[in-house]
């Protein structure tokens, strides 16, 4: 498949001179409709669930579980443990959000690794493969835990001044990065054998 | 990695005669690639399937997008810690997976478990079925496009979360299971709240049936879709509901009873296992709906004993450095999503040589390949739906 350069993020001409009220009340819009994109890969995924449930209901928050996919997105949480081989699909997804777009990484495997902190085959935290705005800790982490980190990636929405040099600081080094670039080569079988154990 | 968006055919361009139209219409099969990542399941399960029309000829799962590595890990962990591990494979029925390495441990230890920790354990396992059961009960009409069972399945799974979290202090992942017994005793008064619990769910459950059973469109989605014979069932190792869905009469806590089985399964006993014949895709969503019936009188059975045994200790003390006698052995039980085993082998030292993991849903998807073929591409969903997998179940 022939890989296409996709054009470096900007912001409209009207966003770019907008004066300082107007960018406040686009960031007002920008945080109360958080479209979110739900990477659900293990445990976390089911306390995601059960934060869009009604007992918890992130909704009220603004975030909207219904987005068809990433393309239509603008945050992506990513719940559960990122495998080298998963890793991969977490960046091309990625990728196809547009920009400004946020990323909360739910739970211990997604930031760290966690319990599975010395596996051969797990990421040690989806920071390596794309950049993270929000870590909710815990394993799994409450959906409280998933409510509190969505209002902090609230506040931090509020108090950006977007630019499309600042969003080209913030994404476009990333842009290098392809799914390609972030897929492990194989690893090459041990030299020697080790006989009995 | 070559495979990852390449169309290939794998038996080359085909003759297809149309009969209405016009005429002889050259076509080729087409590979459809699903998932990993797809909203239809909870999970990253990845199917490879060729399509000739909308009719699905061959169907190939793709497993290890969530291969964490645990077996190798365990070869790390001491007995204590192997536990946080093992729970999370299946994050579902986390109790369920506990139990098996510490029965297995215990046995090998010659440990003798107190009765009041047999019985608590019994309630608890059988409190996480219904948790796993209602997660499917909710996932599985979403995935055939009914949204609104998932809120009254959640409802209830918060119910009963809520008693699980006051005893062992989790909502998932319960670490409650020691090698000897449990972490700690119950709190006062849980077994009141456990017995409201249940009566809770017990009560409100009518509205989560009302919505499923006897439903016309679920039933037109589901009925006389994805036959499973019982040789398929035998010839694939698949237990669990799916198995018994085929009418494969077999379940571990009757066939080979652990903990407090012997006496619920008794003859009289309130445990019965559910079987349908059907083994269509609504067969298996009525086994699951019955055996949540099942573990809740089970789970009073469990509170009503408990509440007649005397107070006494709930675990057994052991050596600081934790180490196994050199042997081996197979422990199985029977998970909500099926059998589920640990083959132990120790060398005498404070962490095992091996611990073979043997998951219910790593040979229940492997039958994919025998229910999709022949399948409509719209019917997809609710067969693998149907299998009641959990992604980490399948890649460990």
């Amino acid at each position: 498949m022939a890989t296409v350069d996709l054009p470096l993020p900007r912001l409209g001409v009207g966003a770019e001179t907008a004066p300082r009220p107007i960018k406040v009340v686009l960031n007002w819009g920008r945080r109360y409709s958080l479209w979110v994109f739900n990477f659900g890969l293990a445990c976390c995924a089911i306390e995601f669930i059960a934060a869009s449930m009604a007992r918890h209901d992130f909704i009220r928050l603004g975030v909207i579980p219904f987005a068809p996919g990433p393309r239509q997105a603008d945050l992506m949480v990513v719940s559960g443990t990122v495998t080298d081989k998963m890793a991969p699909a977490v960046r091309r997804l990625y990728d196809q959000m547009p920009e400004p777009k946020y990323v909360i990484s739910f739970g211990a495997c997604s930031n760290s690794g966690g319990p599975y902190w010395d596996s051969y085959c797990v990421t040690k935290g989806v920071d390596t493969v794309v950049p993270v705005d929000v870590y909710v800790p815990g394993c799994p982490p409450r959906p409280e835990a998933l409510l509190q980190g969505i209002i902090k990636l609230q506040e931090k929405i509020a108090s950006e001044s977007l630019s499309s040099k600042g969003m080209r600081a913030k994404y476009g080094g990333h842009r290098a990065a392809t799914a390609a670039e972030v897929t492990r080569p194989l690893v090459a079988p041990p030299t020697r054998e080790v006989v009995g154990g | 990695m070559g495979q990852t968006g390449e169309v290939t055919t794998t038996d080359g361009p085909r003759e297809l005669t149309v009969g209405m139209g016009a005429g002889g219409l050259a076509t080729a099969d087409m590979v459809l690639n699903i998932g990993p990542q797809h909203p239809a399941t909870h999970g990253v399960l990845r199917l490879r399937i060729v399509v000739d029309g909308e009719r699905i000829i061959t169907a190939e799962p793709v497993v290890g997008y969530m291969h964490r590595g645990a077996e190798k890990l365990f070869e790390v962990r001491d007995y204590r810690q192997i536990i946080v591990l093992a729970n999370r494979h299946d994050w579902l029925s986390a109790f369920a997976n506990e139990l098996g390495v510490v029965l297995g441990v215990e046995q090998m230890l010659g440990l003798e478990v107190p009765e009041r920790a047999v019985w608590a354990r019994t309630l608890l396992a059988e409190l996480n079925r219904v948790l796993n059961h209602l997660m499917f009960l909710g996932s599985y009409p979403l995935e055939l496009g009914a949204i609104t069972p998932i809120f009254y399945a959640f409802r209830e799974r918060e119910e009963l979360q809520a008693v699980m979290e006051e005893a062992s202090g989790g909502r998932m992942h319960y670490m409650f299971n020691r090698v000897g017994g449990l972490k700690e005793d119950l709190p006062a008064g849980w077994l009141d709240r456990v017995t409201h619990a249940v009566r809770a769910v017990r009560g409100r459950l009518p509205d989560l049936e009302a919505l499923i059973s006897g439903n016309e469109i679920l039933e037109a989605r589901t009925r006389g879709i994805g036959l499973l014979s019982p040789e398929a069932v035998a010839a694939y190792g698949v237990s669990g509901p799916i198995a018994r869905a085929s009418g494969v009469d077999m379940d571990l806590r009757r066939d080979a009873p652990y903990l407090a089985y012997p006496e619920l399964f008794a003859p009289g006993g309130p445990g019965r296992v559910v079987t349908r014949t059907a083994g269509d895709c609504l067969a298996r969503l009525e086994v699951l709906l019955e055996q949540v019936h099942v573990s809740l009188d089970l789970a009073d059975a469990c509170v009503e004993r408990m509440r007649s045994l005397p107070q006494g200790p709930v675990n057994v003390r052991l050596p600081k450095v934790l180490k196994v006698p050199e042997g081996d052995l197979y422990t199985a039980t029977e998970n909500p999503l099926g059998f589920n085993g640990y083959y132990l082998v120790s060398r005498g030292e404070k962490t095992p040589w091996r611990l073979k993991l043997r998951s219910a849903s790593f040979n229940n998807i492997g039958v994919l390949r025998e229910l999709l073929p022949g399948a409509l591409i719209s019917d997809m969903v609710a067969i693998l739906g149907s299998t009641f997998f959990v992604v980490g179940d399948i890649d460990k």
